[in-house]
């Protein structure tokens, strides 16, 4: 065994890129809220792009090394201390046998990602994927959260070289961020005056957020339905029920649903909503399918054409 | 036919406007092409009771590309037959202690508990979307006269196994979870097993037939009643 958890925090799930192939018999795709923190997180470890690696959410997760290994943590503002000495996010770090790294509570950005040198941490995949959806049982060690006591395995990490992401390239995590919106769904079924109050309006995210979907709270926006047949749901969907509060649905959303949808967050907008805690703000503006293709496509080039700066060894 | 944008990855395929059983077998058939014609670029399928959610990999492709592959879905022939379904016999143990909405049910169809079970039993079914939890396959349709509408206050647990009505749906809970439908009786049969493969006894597009069977079968066919009662 390569980390024991000595305290699991809120909730610190295994992550892998997501489960895909499965919604056929039900599974939603689970997966890193923040895709970007995730792959940075597994960029710093030499890991390839969909490595296992802990996300941690709000915070309070202790680990213990069992031996020696590199380790990196990214994603959202929480105090990292290592051995109890305060150390830096957004970077590698090398452990010993018998190290503990700590994180406290956020600051800013409720999801920080841990990932582990070695190829990540070496969990059994359930259907395709180690991604942990605890609604279903499904992922992780025993489809639940990491618990105090639980011992994850990695494979010998043969690279000693530390690296930092250039402070230009790490995101800022901020308490009221614009969702780019891609119109679709039963957008129709919204009235212009309707479109115009969700699109010029700010949302407040409510306490009614998790992995499923973020609820929000704000002017009520009506459609012109109530419901209609069952259909599929796609990452970021917008759904909008008779009470007229918006319910952005996240990584473990159900597959199906009956309520009316206006539209989907763009994924890159979504990672941010999912970094903010009750009572941070939204706003919505709507983009076309084609500019939505053309930033996830910046985003990937940029993320690639990055550069990690080497650093000394400690 | 209507292709609609659904979000960055994701194209939506209405077939029509409700749930009969030659739009299910068309959405079944067009999800069945579209694997070979997207390969990898294909993230993903969600067939529904008149629909089809296409999810693709937007660093791949585009839906303009995917759009093309879905109308040569379509336009390919439609009177090929879709792959057929097996039929699936589940039992059942219909009683008030595994269906405690049993009663209620009759009452409002102005029925013998009997009459229920029985037109419960009478028709094939056919499963039109698999979703919600793992494993909850969503069948229909069940006679008008046994519908019902979804209880006003959801249980906060419904019992793995559960077999229940919602409108003109029945399904069995895989799992012991919220729920509102109507109970009426439980099922032995696991309904979504992780471990073993298929890890479910039915596929979208197959059909079903509920087999009414007594508490002792019930027992040996590995059931167990809930305990501390349904409610």
């Amino acid at each position: 065994m390569s980390v024991k958890v000595i305290s699991a925090g809120i909730l610190s799930l295994l992550q892998d890129a997501g489960r895909f192939g499965q919604h056929q018999i039900g599974l939603t795709s689970g997966g890193p809220m923040d895709p970007l923190a995730f792959h940075w997180a597994n960029r710093l470890c030499a890991n390839s792009a969909g490595a296992t690696a802990i996300e941690v959410s709000v915070g309070g997760i202790k680990l213990e090394a069992q031996r020696a290994l590199r380790l990196a943590v990214t994603g959202g503002e929480m105090p990292l201390k290592i051995n109890g000495s305060a150390a830096q996010c957004w970077q590698t770090h090398s452990l010993n046998a018998g190290d503990r790294l700590e994180l406290g509570y956020s600051q800013r950005g409720c999801r920080a990602y841990i990932a582990i040198g070695g190829g990540g941490f070496d969990v059994a995949a359930d259907f395709g994927s180690t991604s942990t959806v605890v609604r279903e049982g499904i992922g992780g060690l025993n489809g639940g959260a990491l618990q105090a006591g639980d011992e994850l395995a990695s494979h010998v990490d043969m690279n000693t070289q530390c690296w930092r992401v250039p402070a230009a390239e790490r995101p800022l995590y901020r308490k009221w961020v614009t969702l780019r919106v891609i119109p679709g769904y039963q957008q129709h079924a919204f009235s212009r005056i309707q479109q115009r109050l969700f699109f010029h309006n700010s949302f407040e995210v409510s306490d009614r957020c998790d992995r499923m979907g973020y609820r929000l709270t704000g002017p009520e926006v009506r459609a012109d339905i109530d419901g209609i047949l069952s259909e599929g749901i796609c990452l970021g969907a917008i759904q909008v029920p008779a009470d007229g509060q918006p319910i952005v649905l996240m990584n473990d959303r159900q597959t199906i649903g009956g309520y009316p949808k206006i539209g989907s967050v763009l994924s890159l907008d979504l990672a941010k909503l999912a970094q903010l805690l009750p009572g941070d703000k939204v706003s919505f503006a709507p983009i076309t399918i084609d500019c939505a293709h053309n930033a996830l496509h910046l985003a990937h080039s940029r993320f690639m054409a990055a550069q990690l700066e080497p650093l000394c060894s400690e | 036919m209507n292709i609609h944008v659904a979000g960055e990855n994701a194209l939506m395929i209405y077939f029509g406007q409700e749930a009969n059983p030659a739009v299910s077998a068309r959405v079944q058939q067009v999800a069945q092409r579209l694997p070979a014609l997207l390969g990898e670029r294909l993230l993903d399928l969600v067939p529904s009771y008149a629909s089809l959610l296409v999810l693709f990999n937007p660093l791949l492709t585009d839906h303009l590309a995917v759009r093309k592959a879905i109308q040569a879905a379509l336009s390919e022939d439609k009177s090929a037959e879709a792959s057929e379904g097996c039929l699936v016999e589940l039992p059942v143990y219909y009683a008030e202690e595994s269906g405690p909405d049993l009663a209620a049910l009759a009452e409002r169809a102005s029925m013998s508990i009997e009459e229920v079970v029985a037109l419960h039993q009478r028709d094939e079914y056919r499963v039109y979307a698999i979703g919600f939890a793992p494993g909850f396959a969503y069948l229909g349709q069940v006679d008008e006269r046994i519908s019902a509408p979804r209880l006003a206050t959801p249980r906060q647990k419904v019992p793995k196994g559960a077999v229940a009505i919602a409108d003109r749906q029945t399904a069995v809970y895989p799992a012991a979870s919220p729920g509102g439908w109507n109970l009426i009786g439980l099922c032995p049969t696991p309904m979504f097993d992780p471990s073993s493969d298929p890890s479910m006894p039915v596929s979208v597009g197959d059909r079903v037939r509920f087999v009414a069977i007594d508490k002792g079968e019930f027992l040996s066919l590995g059931g167990k009643l809930p305990g501390g009662g349904l409610l």
